[in-house]
């Protein structure tokens, strides 16, 4: 069962083995139907896996079982093995979905979008590499796999966002988006090898009830009683320590500052790796070691609430004020993100004995929900803006304004997928956020208005974005030069197909959800993997609504007009406040001071010293040693034959004698 | 009958005469000569120790027939080689290959 599934993670790597190595003789067209045909196959792949494991079987006891197709050792190392399979349960499955459908998507828009770039099948063979990698994290067997293909995505983000890498700042925000990255997996790593060593095992198979295929290597047992025994604090570190990568890459605060220089890349790119799929990572580990921590550190699942809330805020706050319109878009994606870790956070110990319990861990689901709503409407929205972009040949707000006339389809789909983050009911944002926020109620008031509170930013910056690009002062200056036009159609069908699913989804959980039925995303994804059906707290969902509707009203009070005079006088009144959030409160600024003049130069610099003078000096010691007794030997070798024979004669005398003494 | 005190003196005459006359002298031919005397020095002691040792054996005086066929053979190949380096460097003197360590 299931053996099919290998190809879902076989042929996008045949395709970027292909175009990698003959994609420069190809024409382009060739070359990203290769791509696509491929990527169409997997996504086909991933709905017929989707539909047989969600449909096609029986749940066991209610609950929805694991299978392992596939799983080979690896790389033995004594009583560790790092293994390499396919894992399949809900969630696994849900980001097959997520990652084939977006993916599938970006390769069709970039079909317009690339159009007659150099590198075109350069640009393929790297979405190939990033598919691949991507499935091969989301359905690792093990924590160790999970880390390979973790690196892998990196890399193919690294390429992708150094696509134009004639241009310096794209170099730049390459570089600091894999250094920051790698800086935070060194965290992870050490949690992985922290984890293995108390635990003896890497393997998800945390209740030992994942179902094995024919001829795969079996899991070894971890032994999660013996880590307790060993203290109580050695899971919740390791967990902790994974956190951290986590947060690095999914750009929590304050490790976020690669992710709005990552919008160097082509957009396509930033929204497939950069809004839907690469930096959720981070909130799908924490899914997949979900049990762990509700077990064994609720406690430090706080950090997980904290860190997110603050990031939420702030990057909402920082998407206020920011110009460009991909900037908007990647800090609202790093709150979106925030929001998600929220509502995994907020998870709390079940009732009763039960470790997973579906009505305290409310949260898992909304987590997992808000992941697959957000991938498609932040992806239309990433894939809007990239049409914006095409037609006016620039990312910024001010030379847009007035859109709507020439572009309406991007104009209506970017108007449904701002509602859908806005959380305004029928649109699919609507039904995640709302579970984010009850299950941040549940855990605590606190967070849960401050959670509706940015929520309410969130409506409000992303229509001060809507109105900056479609209405407004239109740039007549810059459009009469340059008419905009609507993209072509390889464009803007993907943003149909993505708006069709915001507004399909969005609708059906919304009834669902009022009208408390089955079969809405509960039933497939939840934290005790039973059937949970969700039903919406009226009063929390009204609330966020009118909040949601005030804030919208507010943006296009102050910025749908021709002239904005509350917008000129608010920057008049806290030009400060504005220029902070506009620098994004000097967060890089900080970092480069802490890596510069801190770390650079008070650890770096006597590193680098004791490199080149203490290590070096004993190796260029030993070296010049040999040199000195070459160079004072060298006038032996005479090629004078007497000489020779002397010496020869010398060393005899002189062995005889000394074997005579003894 | 002489003493074999005397054979072992011609010996060690001969054997450092003919040291003295490798290590000092620069034509090849005559450091060849030289080599051969060490031999022969080699060949007088193996026949007078086998005669005042062992009477009735014959071990070193087959010994001192092996090393003259030796040295005859390696009389020629050295021969053959000095030729060869005289035809190259048009010398024979040993100054004249030092290039040979090369």
């Amino acid at each position: 069962m299931f053996s099919y599934t290998i190809f879902i993670m076989l042929l996008p790597l045949l395709s970027f083995i292909v175009l990698g190595l003959a994609g420069m003789k190809m024409q382009h067209k060739v070359a990203g139907l290769i791509g696509t045909c491929s990527l169409g196959m997997v996504t086909i792949l991933s709905y017929i896996t989707a539909f047989q494991y969600f449909f096609g079987l029986d749940r066991v006891n209610g609950v929805y079982q694991t299978f392992v197709p596939y799983n080979f050792t690896w790389l033995p190392l004594g009583n560790l093995h790092f293994d390499l399979g396919i894992l399949l349960d809900p969630i696994s499955v849900m980001m097959l979905i997520v990652i084939s459908t977006v993916s599938l998507m970006v390769h069709i828009y970039s079909f317009g979008y690339m159009h007659g770039e150099k590198g075109f099948q350069r640009y393929y063979a790297f979405l190939s590499l990033f598919t691949m990698s991507m499935l091969g994290l989301v359905l690792a067997t093990n924590i160790f796999q999970m880390y390979m293909f973790w690196e892998l995505v990196g890399v193919s983000s690294y390429l992708l966002i150094g696509f134009y890498y004639p241009l310096k700042p794209a170099i730049a925000a390459s570089k600091k988006a894999f250094i920051v990255t790698r800086f935070a997996d060194m965290f992870f790593l050490v949690g992985i090898l922290t984890f293995g060593y108390f635990v003896d095992s890497f393997s998800f198979n945390f209740a030992g009830d994942i179902v094995m295929g024919q001829g795969t290597t079996p899991f070894i047992e971890g032994n999660l009683a013996k880590a307790v025994a060993a203290g109580g604090f050695i899971i919740p570190t390791a967990l902790v320590l994974m956190f951290i990568g986590g947060a690095g890459k999914s750009a929590m605060f304050p490790l976020h500052i690669w992710l709005p220089d990552a919008m160097e890349g082509p957009t396509p790119v930033s929204a497939l790796i950069h809004a839907a799929t690469m930096v959720v990572a981070g909130v799908f580990q924490i899914a997949r070691m979900f049990p762990l921590w509700i077990e064994y550190a609720p406690q430090a699942m706080s950090i997980v609430v904290w860190v997110g809330v603050i990031t939420a805020f702030y990057a909402a706050a920082v998407a206020c004020a920011q110009s460009d319109i991909k900037r908007v878009l990647a800090f609202s994606t790093i709150s979106q993100i925030a929001f998600m870790m929220v509502a995994l956070g907020v998870s709390l110990p079940g009732h009763h004995g039960a470790i997973l319990d579906n009505h305290a861990q409310l949260g898992y689901m909304a987590g997992m929900f808000h992941l697959f709503t957000h991938a498609m409407f932040k992806a239309c929205l990433f894939l809007g803006a990239g049409c914006i972009i095409h037609a006016v040949h620039s990312n910024e707000m001010a030379l847009m304004g007035g859109l709507r006339k020439y572009m309406p389809i991007t104009h209506i789909t970017f108007l449904i997928s701002c509602l859908a983050i806005a959380g305004i009911p029928f649109f699919s944002g609507f039904s995640s956020k709302d579970e984010i926020i009850t299950a941040c109620m549940e855990y605590s008031p606190v967070v849960g208005w401050i959670m509706t509170g940015i929520a309410a930013m969130t409506a409000f910056y992303m229509f001060r974005l809507y109105y900056g690009i479609f209405w407004g002062t239109e740039n007549k200056e810059a459009h009469a030069h340059h008419t905009p036009h609507e993209a072509p159609l390889t464009m803007t069908i993907p943003l149909i197909v993505l708006t069709v699913i915001t507004v399909g989804v969005g609708v059906y959980t919304t009834i669902a959800g009022f009208a408390e039925w089955g079969g809405s995303f509960g039933s497939f994804v939840s934290a005790a993997g039973t059937d949970y059906t969700i039903h919406f707290n009226i009063q929390i969902a009204a609330t966020s609504t009118v909040i949601a509707i005030l804030s919208i009203c507010l943006a296009t009070y102050i910025y749908k007009g021709e002239q904005q005079p509350i917008a000129d006088r608010l920057y008049a009144t806290f030009p400060k406040l504005h220029r902070a959030a506009y620098k994004r409160f000097y967060q890089d600024e900080i970092w480069q001071y802490v890596t510069h003049r801190i770390i650079f130069r008070l650890v770096s610099t006597p590193i680098a010293w004791f490199d080149r003078h203490v290590v070096d000096g004993t190796f260029n010691f030993l070296a010049w040693g040999a040199n000195e007794a070459g160079e004072s030997i060298r006038s032996w070798q005479s090629g004078d034959v007497r000489q020779y024979a002397v010496w020869f004669i010398t060393g005899t005398v002189a062995l005889t004698l000394i074997l005579l003494c003894i | 009958m002489i003493p074999v005190e005397c054979y072992f003196a011609l010996s060690a005459l001969l054997f450092f005469i003919g040291v003295y006359g490798f290590t000092t002298r620069r034509n090849l031919i005559a450091m060849l000569i030289s080599v051969e005397l060490v031999l022969n020095a080699v060949d007088i002691n193996f026949a007078a120790i086998n005669r005042l040792l062992y009477p009735e054996g014959m071990e070193g005086m087959f010994m001192t027939l092996f090393v003259i066929g030796v040295a005859a053979a390696e009389s020629a190949v050295a021969i053959a080689i000095i030729i060869n380096v005289y035809r190259k460097f048009k010398s024979d003197s040993v100054e004249a290959i030092q290039n040979m360590k090369r």
